[in-house]
């Protein structure tokens, strides 16, 4: 028999079965990375995510040293200058380079129209000064976090001169300033609303997709009642409630509860058909057979399974967040002066006039906007990458 | 079909009791009352007021009377179609409420055609022509859109009216039609202002009804049987119309639900920028003044319109498309 074998190739290396399923090292690399190395890495892949996520993180460290940034103190007021333009920074003067400077401004009251007319002094050349500490100009000097005083900062106008970038506001108070000081507020407003809502979202959305049974249809009929209600309108009203004797603290808490209270049913209902869908997985199955005990189900392998999902739309939802304090704010409905959100800068455009005689007062949206957007782009790229073995 | 409809129609009533139940909660939260406020402020101003008619006022409209009693009063009066009375307009709800709610249901209404007109063929080009320097630059202006507060764009583009066509500030119709019978004239003045509000309550609702159109579509065009009809030879027009763009074009009923309070929540806010005679600035003002019963027939109102709106296009979902049964299957 063995005699008339058909002549056929043998490998003389002797057989080892895990030989044909041997990794390269970068594909071991990708087999055993984590999962959240695996979403970092699909994370990357998105410019405009990793862009705007650097953009915002820029701003919320911005948000720690306004004080330093802001070239005049949140409330300093020059009588003289009230809505005054913005002074456009050069480079050259008569063709010659000074580096970045602006014109001082003469002021004349057209007493036809009541109003203040700026005009650039081409004779007045003001360079600015970059990490100043003179503090020798008023609203130079800070109380920084009100723990100590300071007058140091990144760039401030010439002695005796002025620099309003971005124009003055009714007051004369300067518009740059005071942007770089709200986004505190309207950059922290989104943030504590959204762990507000996530808390709730969790519990409720929990609740729903654990227990199933009537606790979901109890809180499912309550996601969709909240949902029916017209947001702004019920966010009116809610804000209405807060007594005006309140303090500016006690209204700004009081506004990032409103705006966490109505926003939570989108997340629950995430949570829920999460947990649901999980529920059935084989690796779910598998740890309870292995006699896993709920709570470490819960803990160990779901909640890490769907948080990045949770973070996902939970960045979604910061932007909707943002623009209602904006719109309460501007209502006059949401926070009140002292306080400085963008939406209480906002508020000061209320008006045609303003529209057509101090447009840089409307400057503050354009910060919203970007971050806006900045959110939303950055939420995108989160969800396109919290599924990474898709 | 029909039992369905019935079923759909019974749950509205327990969701529109707790609505209503939220709603008095919401108006009666606030410390004090509308009489408190005003008998405060007439003191302040020297002037006396008659205790008794207060008293009077207090006990017709059962402000003596506990808390369920004066829900109860509340909740059977709107069935009545009694929605109470507005202490600072001295006038029944009813009256003071009046041309309002018609013209908010022409401004939601008006919204929703153009967010449709708009979103549909921008959706589809998207879709169609996807990562093309179209695509990006549509779906750019898209988030702009949705990224600009609605408030700041209607005054921006109020100046540009005014400026550019001399459509008058404010308002939804020339001041001289303003309490004047519907005419002609009347009609076509409306429509010309209505065009800002509509554009700008309309702008964020699109962009979002275009970016859930793309993605059904391409989901739909990467399907085999759209392969399959174009290898034989199907015009790409035919092949994209026949089904693909049919099954798409769910999310334009099915999210009327999502789009309404939506509608509803900026056409307030911006009302209030235009001074339209809309729901919006007087709900503002009735909060302001805790005139309750004002107030809480707006949200009612709102919120009602809100869910038959949802109910609406449920209906008409389960209608047009074939795929969704009538058992009890919860939508997403």
């Amino acid at each position: 028999m063995s005699d008339d074998r058909l002549p056929h190739y043998v490998n003389p290396a002797p057989y080892r079965p895990g030989m044909a399923e041997t990794l390269t090292p970068a594909q071991e690399r990708v087999f055993l990375a984590s999962q959240w190395t695996l979403i970092w890495w699909k994370f990357r892949r998105h410019k405009l995510a990793v862009i705007s996520g650097a953009f915002l993180l820029l701003l919320y460290l911005s948000t720690l040293i306004a004080e330093v940034i802001a070239p005049y103190d949140l409330h300093a007021r020059h009588t003289d200058y009230l809505f005054a333009p913005p002074q456009p920074v050069h480079l050259f003067h008569d063709g010659d380079f000074v580096g970045p400077f602006v014109y001082g401004m003469t002021v004349n009251l057209d007493l036809d129209n009541m109003r203040w007319v700026y005009a650039e002094d081409k004779t007045q050349v003001q360079p600015l000064r970059f990490f100043c500490t003179e503090g020798d100009y008023p609203g130079a000097t800070y109380s920084f976090w009100t723990l100590f005083e300071g007058d140091f900062h990144l760039v401030c106008p010439a002695p005796g001169g002025q620099m309003f970038l971005l124009g003055t506001d009714r007051l004369g108070r300067d518009m740059l300033s005071r942007i770089i000081y709200g986004a505190r507020i309207s950059l922290t407003v989104g943030l504590l609303g959204i762990t507000i809502s996530l808390l709730l979202g969790m519990l409720f959305g929990g609740l729903a997709g654990y227990f199933g049974g009537w606790v979901d249809g109890c809180v499912q009929r309550m996601i969709e009642i909240i949902r029916s209600f017209p947001e702004l309108p019920l966010w009116m009203a809610l804000s209405a409630i807060m007594p005006v004797t309140w303090g500016p603290v006690a209204v700004y808490i009081g506004i990032t509860v409103i705006l966490g209270l109505l926003d939570w049913p989108g997340l629950a209902r995430a949570v829920r058909s999460k947990l649901l869908a999980l529920r059935e997985e084989d690796f779910c199955l598998a740890a309870q057979l292995m006699g896993a005990k709920p709570r470490r189900i819960i803990t160990r392998h779901l909640l890490p399974s769907f948080s990045s999902h949770l973070i996902a739309s939970a960045t979604l939802s910061i932007p909707s967040m943002i623009l209602a304090e904006t719109a309460l704010s501007f209502l006059g409905l949401g926070l009140r002066p002292p306080i400085t959100s963008w939406g209480v800068l906002l508020n000061e455009a209320q008006n045609i006039n303003v529209v057509a005689l101090y447009p840089w007062l409307m400057l503050p949206v354009v910060p919203v906007i970007l971050v806006v957007l900045a959110f939303q782009f950055l939420g995108d790229g989160l969800r396109d990458a919290a599924d990474p073995y898709n | 079909m029909l039992g369905y409809i019935g079923r759909r129609v019974l749950i509205m009533v327990p969701t529109l009791l707790a609505i209503s139940l939220i709603v008095f909660t919401i108006i009666q939260l606030p410390p004090g009352d509308y009489f408190t406020s005003y008998m405060n402020e007439l003191e302040t101003r020297g002037e006396t007021v008659d205790p008794d008619k207060i008293a009077f006022l207090k006990a017709q409209y059962g402000f003596d009377r506990p808390l369920y009693q004066q829900y109860l009063l509340w909740v059977t009066g709107m069935l009545r179609g009694d929605f109470g009375y507005s202490f600072e307009y001295d006038l029944p709800v009813r009256d003071v409420v009046g041309d309002r709610l018609l013209l908010t249901f022409i401004v939601s209404f008006a919204t929703i055609l153009f967010t449709w007109m708009l979103a549909f063929p921008i959706g589809v080009y998207t879709a169609v022509r996807q990562y093309s320097f179209g695509d990006y630059g549509l779906t750019f202006i898209g988030f702009i859109g949705l990224a600009t507060p609605n408030f700041l764009l209607a005054l921006v583009l109020q100046y540009f009216a005014y400026v550019w066509f001399g459509t008058s500030i404010g308002g939804l119709m020339d001041p001289e039609y303003v309490d004047q019978p519907w005419s002609w004239a009347k009609a076509m003045s409306v429509l010309e202002h209505l065009w800002i509000p509509v554009l700008v309550i309309g702008t964020s609702g699109t962009a979002g009804m275009i970016r859930r159109l793309r993605a059904n579509l391409l989901d739909e065009l990467d399907k085999q049987y759209v392969i399959t009809a174009r290898a034989k030879g199907m015009p790409p027009l035919r092949a994209l119309i026949k089904y693909p763009l049919r099954v798409a074009l769910n999310p334009f009923i099915a999210d009327i639900g999502n789009l309404l309070p939506q509608i509803i929540s900026g056409a307030a806010i911006v009302s209030v920028v235009l001074s339209l005679p809309t729901t919006g600035p007087m709900l503002l003002r009735a909060l302001q003044s805790q005139d309750m019963y004002l107030a809480g027939s707006f949200l009612m109102f709102l919120a009602t319109l809100t869910v038959i709106g949802t109910l609406l296009s449920d209906l008409a979902l389960a209608a047009l498309d074939p795929r969704i049964r009538f058992g009890r299957t919860e939508a997403s």
